[in-house]
């Protein structure tokens, strides 16, 4: 059984690199079919592979590794290219491939016509591979691989249409802001190779509780570093700014790194390193103040964008505020839990979005939109089923049975600010949910665009809608990812407080649905009267610009960076080396000025030499 | 006798190019291609051949060297010719080798007037920073140490490109030749300071390196000498506040010349202070490290902070290289096994990625004739399959994982946070920093709106395989480094040793003259 | 010995090499610049002598012997360098000759 598993198990980034790897060598001579079927074949063999594993794990479950070759061996420092597979690893193994797969079947149907698909589907196929190493490494090492190498790639879909230099910037910060991230975690790294002498990642959780007591300042400093990255992955406070310009990749992108897998990266992060941060109370204490910060900031953020993509973006930052909440109350099965349901319903709605945007002749501007449920009824009720879960709607969706697991274990460790935060989050979801909705699908047709809507068609199109949409109901929330073994033990609490809880965020979700209905069915021009004049158009484009930390960040680092730049571009340093030069110049220029070429002055400083020298002699004895 | 054709072999080379060039065009380029061939080949069956990983437990009994040659030469003065090889010389010779053979291809098109006189300064360089990386006769390493100046001097001088603003290759030529001569000169008086030293304490006049090493120097007297030896190398490095001439060289030179400049010319300034600087001077180095570190630090900022600024492609190659040096320099004064080994790591890769880069942007500069990367923007779909492969280099040069500066530059900050985690911890920003400047060339130089819609001339063979080898040899590596660190293992641990416990060498090496 | 005192031979020197000297600082034409070096050196030659009559040694006559090869030398090839002089600028002022101007 486990020769089988250690077998299969590299299969799962072997066949996506190997994807890549055709591709990027075909030179350009794969046309767009070719490569479709390239890149979704190999995407499709690593689900199955993912499903052949999963089979074999839940017949038998235990921690399998594979170690495939030392990677680096100089004395203690012995990282190895070495997998391990737990519950945990498969739970995101799972999510990776078959969401993975999934969409990369609905980008053939979204880019078709698009020029360079060959690119697209070999990036897509990288970053499978990159996420893949990540949540399978079974060392920080080479999960900091698979780590910057969804960078990247993330880097290179954003950039996607590269003739737009916005898109090509909107990558460049998406980069650079979550490689500030990537550096606290390569810090991280190398303290805690230092202080434990291992980077395997069982051996650090085996040894951290041997070497340090739980709130000694050095784990609390290593988990620090680790939140870090974290943050900068996950698109969290204060890193988050990446997230909305990264919109500007195709749907499909957004859809697979910046809803479901990537972002959710760091959740995965701390999750693994769960033992380091039950060491580290006040940084998890942290982590759960940075979840309800960013989940209520994405929250108003989204109630104010016009972007169909921007609006889903928030969300997502929104969400995954959810599960950094749950990560601070030492939830991390519910956090991930939550990653699962929320890796569907965003996947969805991504998706569905996309298929809006493509039937509208890529129109996203919500304005612009309306009126499109008889057009397009898959696309919209791919939004009325994503939408319910993302708003957490009770009983149906599966977003309902994990935030609700969040906002239990918020009661049951006593986070009453945390599950106060959680609970005005909830409101905000479902009132944001309800005017996206309702902007996009209900009213008139605002653009012509809108109006000449052509519905998708094909199996490529409708199938990853439809499973997606599935999973996302209270099917999705039947799936029970195999955590017990790997992550510590939800708290449990009296199961009346859990009932009143449930009914309480029902009710919460119901009341935002139902004023958002109100707001946007009924009285639109009361609303869009306040939000254009007074305190309410600031507040709308306080909102919308996400609470100016954008700004802030352009006044405060971009500006000065750029200042210094252009402060140092002629390298000062070397102008003042080479005043040495000058200097040599200005004697140069002194002296040819005694060559006057006239024989008489020769003769005449000659003499005047003579005389000094004589004089010279003469007087000093 | 191996290691002296070692040396020979390109030296011959070059002067059958230059007579060949009566014939025509072409047989100089096969020549200068078959001597760089044959280099490596010789070079890869050394090190196939041979056991670099011996001496650790032997200590210093043992010789540390594999392959030895000696022959004397001005007996008068102790002066030797006095060739060695050990794991570090062995890797950084088969790099040159490497290199040169690349050096040879992407000048194929490239330089048309004068071609046998052209590869005769090539091939005299590389056979130059070959005998620097096998000479250990002081004296002799100095003499190659020079010796590898001139043709590198004619080499901008006469085929290089006058740059913008004003910079004239004549000048850049100058400008380097001055700033390494000048060096050069603070490296002889420190040998001959430390020759007289050691004579004034034996009365044998010696230059060998083993005899020096042991050579009895006051406290003050050995810092002096050590900074003689920092200096020269800082230069050649760079080091900040001496880095002048690299920009100007690296832009103005040729793409071959710019090729050899990182790849290898630099890193025999690396190579002098593992095998000089630190084991002759341990304690005086030791006492400098946080100095040397720090201007580690500097340069990694002030590179990464002026490549942003810079508009001539080249230029921003040139910074990147300043930046990267820092770490090496970080690493090398850290003098842990793992940092030291990491330089080497970084040292080689650093050397692919930057020549990787650098013929990208000769083949650029073939193509739309400016290095102005104002005057880009728009190349990914007008150029085939070049930007796959810029975007490859970019991401080695911003540390990509899988590549084998990520190697490198990790194996140095792991190396070196036990030493000096502040160190670390402000180097590591300058991982953000590389992100800044590596994305900056591409953004500029292949995203946004292309400036006109014709396509441009795709790879050729002899250019996809060239870049194709870099880039197989960059993840090659990346993913399994071990065998540059089973080669370089012995000579690191050795300077390691001497390194980090001072005390050892003068109680276990016999001291004086045998 | 009877006779001129050294010192007068010795001052006559002097002025002579002065005199010399002075047409050669404030003469322009070349003729005249020659014939100051002349005087000069036939006054350096007169020091010798007068050196060596002094001491009663041979070597100062050795000396001026050696001064008026050295005379005749300098003399052909002043006046060749005059004659060129001549032949180039159409004058004999030394100042037009100032292209070694740095």
């Amino acid at each position: 059984m486990d020769l089988s598993i250690s077998l299969l198990l590299p299969l799962t980034f072997l066949l996506p690199l190997a994807g890549t790897l055709i591709l990027s060598l075909s030179n350009g001579r794969l046309g767009e079919r070719a490569s479709a079927t390239v890149g979704v074949t190999s995407m499709g063999l690593s689900a199955l592979v993912t499903v052949l594993i999963a089979w074999q794990y839940i017949a038998e479950p235990q921690v399998y590794g594979v170690t495939l070759w030392r990677w680096i061996s100089v004395g203690d420092f012995q990282p190895s290219i070495g997998l391990a597979l737990d519950g945990l690893s498969l739970t995101m193994l799972g999510i990776i491939t078959g969401v993975g797969f999934l969409i990369h079947l609905f980008a053939a149907w979204y880019m078709q016509g698009e020029k360079g698909i060959t690119r697209f589907y070999a990036y897509m196929n990288l970053f499978v591979f990159s996420m893949v190493l990540l949540v399978l490494g079974d060392n920080l090492l080479l999960l900091f691989f698979g780590w910057e190498g969804v960078g990247l790639c993330s880097y290179l879909l954003i950039g996607y249409y590269y003739e737009h230099s916005e898109n090509g910037w909107a990558a460049f910060k998406a980069f650079v802001v979550t490689r500030i991230g990537d550096v606290f975690l390569a810090i991280g790294m190398f303290l805690l190779f230092f202080e434990l002498g291992t980077l395997d990642i069982a051996e650090i959780l085996n040894r951290a509780p041997q070497m340090w007591a739980e709130g000694d300042p050095t784990v609390e400093l290593a988990a620090l570093l680790m939140l870090g990255g974290a943050v900068g992955k996950s698109a969290q406070l204060p890193l988050h700014t990446w997230l909305a310009d990264a919109m500007a990749g195709p749907t499909p992108v957004s859809a697979l790194i910046h809803a479901a897998t990537m972002v959710t990266a760091g959740v995965y992060l701390i999750a693994r390193m769960n033992g380091l941060f039950l060491l580290a109370p006040d940084v998890l204490q942290l982590t759960g103040i940075i979840g309800a910060l960013t989940l209520l900031m994405a929250g108003f953020a989204a109630l104010a964008q016009t972007d169909i993509k921007r609006v889903l973006a928030y969300s997502t930052m929104s969400q995954i505020g959810y599960m950094f909440l749950a990560l601070g109350a030492g939830a991390f099965d519910a956090a991930i839990f939550h990653l699962m349901t929320h890796a569907f319903f965003k996947a969805l709605l991504f998706l569905s979005a996309g298929a809006v945007i493509v039937s509208c002749h890529h129109e996203q501007d919500m304005r612009r939109l309306g009126g499109l449920w008889r057009q397009l009824p898959l696309a919209y009720a791919g939004f009325i089923v994503g939408g319910s879960a993302l708003a957490a709607l009770p009983l149906v969706s599966a977003g309902f049975y994990s935030k609700d697991e969040i906002l239990w274990q918020e009661l049951a460790t006593g986070h009453g600010g945390l599950l106060l935060a959680g609970m005005i989050g909830a409101f905000l979801t479902s009132l944001y949910t309800v005017r996206l909705i309702i902007l996009t699908f209900h009213g008139k047709p605002k653009s012509d665009n809108a109006r000449n809507a052509e519905a998708g068609r094909g199996l490529v199109h409708g199938v990853p809608l439809i499973v997606l949409a599935l999973l996302s109901t209270f099917l999705g929330a039947w799936i029970n990812p195999p955590l017990e073994n790997v992550l510590p033990a939800p708290a449990e609490g009296e199961e009346f407080w859990h009932l009143i809880l449930e009914l309480a965020a029902a009710g919460v979700v119901i009341a935002g649905i139902a004023v958002g209905a109100w707001l946007y069915l009924r009285r639109r021009g009361w609303l869009a009267k306040h939000t254009s004049s007074g305190w309410g158009a600031w507040l709308w484009t306080f909102w919308n610009h996400a609470w100016g930390v954008d700004d802030l960040y352009d006044r405060v680092l971009v500006k000065p960076y750029r200042g210094l730049v252009r402060f140092l571009r002629s390298d000062i340093i070397d102008r003042t080396c080479s005043l040495f030069a000058k200097l040599a110049w200005l004697l140069h220029q002194g002296l040819s000025r005694t060559q006057t070429g006239k024989l008489r002055f020769y003769a005449t400083s000659m003499v005047a030499g003579a005389t000094l020298i004589l004089l010279a002699l003469a007087l000093v004895p | 006798m191996m290691l002296v054709w070692l040396i020979l072999i390109p030296f011959i080379g070059g002067l059958l190019c230059w007579q060949a060039e009566r014939i025509g065009d072409t047989p100089p380029r096969w020549i200068a291609l078959g001597t760089m061939g044959l280099e490596l080949l010789l070079t890869l069956w050394l090190w196939w051949s041979g056991d670099f990983q011996l001496p650790e437990i032997a200590g210093a009994q043992a010789s540390q060297w594999a392959l030895e040659f000696r022959a004397p030469w001005i007996p008068r003065f102790g002066i030797e010719i006095h060739l060695a090889l050990d794991g570090l010389s062995l890797i950084l010779i088969a790099l040159t080798g490497f290199l040169g053979v690349l050096a040879v291809v992407c000048s194929w098109k490239e330089i048309i007037g004068r071609v046998g006189f052209f590869h005769l300064n090539l091939l005299w360089i590389l056979g130059g920073v070959v005998g620097v990386f096998l000479a250990i006769d002081l004296f002799l390493f100095f003499f190659f140490w020079e010796l590898m100046l001139v043709p590198m001097y004619f080499l901008i001088a006469l085929w290089g490109h006058s740059g913008t603003q004003g910079k004239t290759r004549i000048g850049a030529a100058t400008k380097f030749f001055i700033y390494t001569q000048a060096s050069g000169l603070l490296m002889l008086v420190a040998i001959l300071g430390l020759a007289f030293a050691h004579h004034a304490a034996t009365g044998v006049y010696s230059f060998s390196y083993d005899e020096l090493r042991n050579a009895p120097v006051s406290d003050e007297l050995a810092m002096w000498l050590m900074l003689g030896f920092f200096i020269a190398f800082a230069v050649k490095l760079p080091v900040v506040p001496l880095h002048g001439w690299l920009p100007d060289a690296h832009a103005q030179a040729p793409t071959a010349g710019s090729v050899d400049l990182a790849g290898i010319l630099l890193k025999t300034a690396a190579y002098g202070m593992l095998r000089f600087t630190l084991p002759l001077f341990p304690e005086a180095s030791q006492a400098f490290a946080p100095v040397a570190m720090a201007l580690g630090v500097v340069g990694i900022f002030y590179g990464a902070l002026l490549a942003c600024g810079q508009q001539d492609i080249k230029r921003l190659i040139a910074y990147t290289s300043i930046s990267h040096m820092g770490f090496v320099l970080i690493g090398i004064y850290a003098g842990t096994q793992l940092a030291l080994q990491g330089v080497v790591v970084l040292m080689v890769a650093h050397a692919f990625s930057a020549a990787g880069l650098f013929i990208m942007s000769g083949q650029i500069y073939e193509r739309i004739h400016t290095r102005d990367m104002t005057q880009m923007g728009g190349l990914w779909g007008r150029l085939g399959s070049l930007p796959g492969f810029s975007l490859c280099f970019v991401a080695a040069s911003l540390g990509m994982p899988g590549t084998a500066n990520f190697i490198g530059e990790f194996m140095v900050l792991f190396g070196t946070f036990p030493v000096a985690p502040w160190v670390v911890a402000i180097a590591s920003v300058g991982l953000v920093l590389a992100a800044i400047y590596s994305l900056f060339l591409m953004q500029r130089v292949h995203y946004g709106p292309a400036k006109s819609d014709e396509p441009l001339e795709g790879l050729d063979h002899r250019e996809y395989v060239m870049l194709l080898g870099i880039l197989a040899l960059v993840l090659f590596f990346g993913l399994y480094p071990q065998p540059l660190l089973e080669t370089s293992g012995a000579a690191m641990h050795e300077i390691q040793r001497l390194f980090t416990d001072p005390a050892l060498t003068t109680t276990i090496l016999p001291t004086g003259a045998s | 010995m009877s006779g001129v005192p050294m010192e007068h031979g010795l001052v006559l020197a002097a002025v002579l090499f002065a005199l010399g000297l002075a047409g050669l600082m404030f003469r322009r034409n070349m003729i005249f610049i020659l014939m100051s070096l002349e005087i000069m050196l036939n006054s350096a030659g007169l020091a010798f002598i007068v050196g060596g009559t002094a001491w009663g040694q041979p070597e100062g006559q050795a000396m001026f012997l050696l001064v008026i090869t050295l005379a005749a030398a300098e003399a052909s090839v002043g006046l060749a360098l005059l004659l060129q002089l001549n032949h180039r600028f159409k004058t004999l002022d030394t100042d037009a000759a100032s292209r070694m101007r740095g």
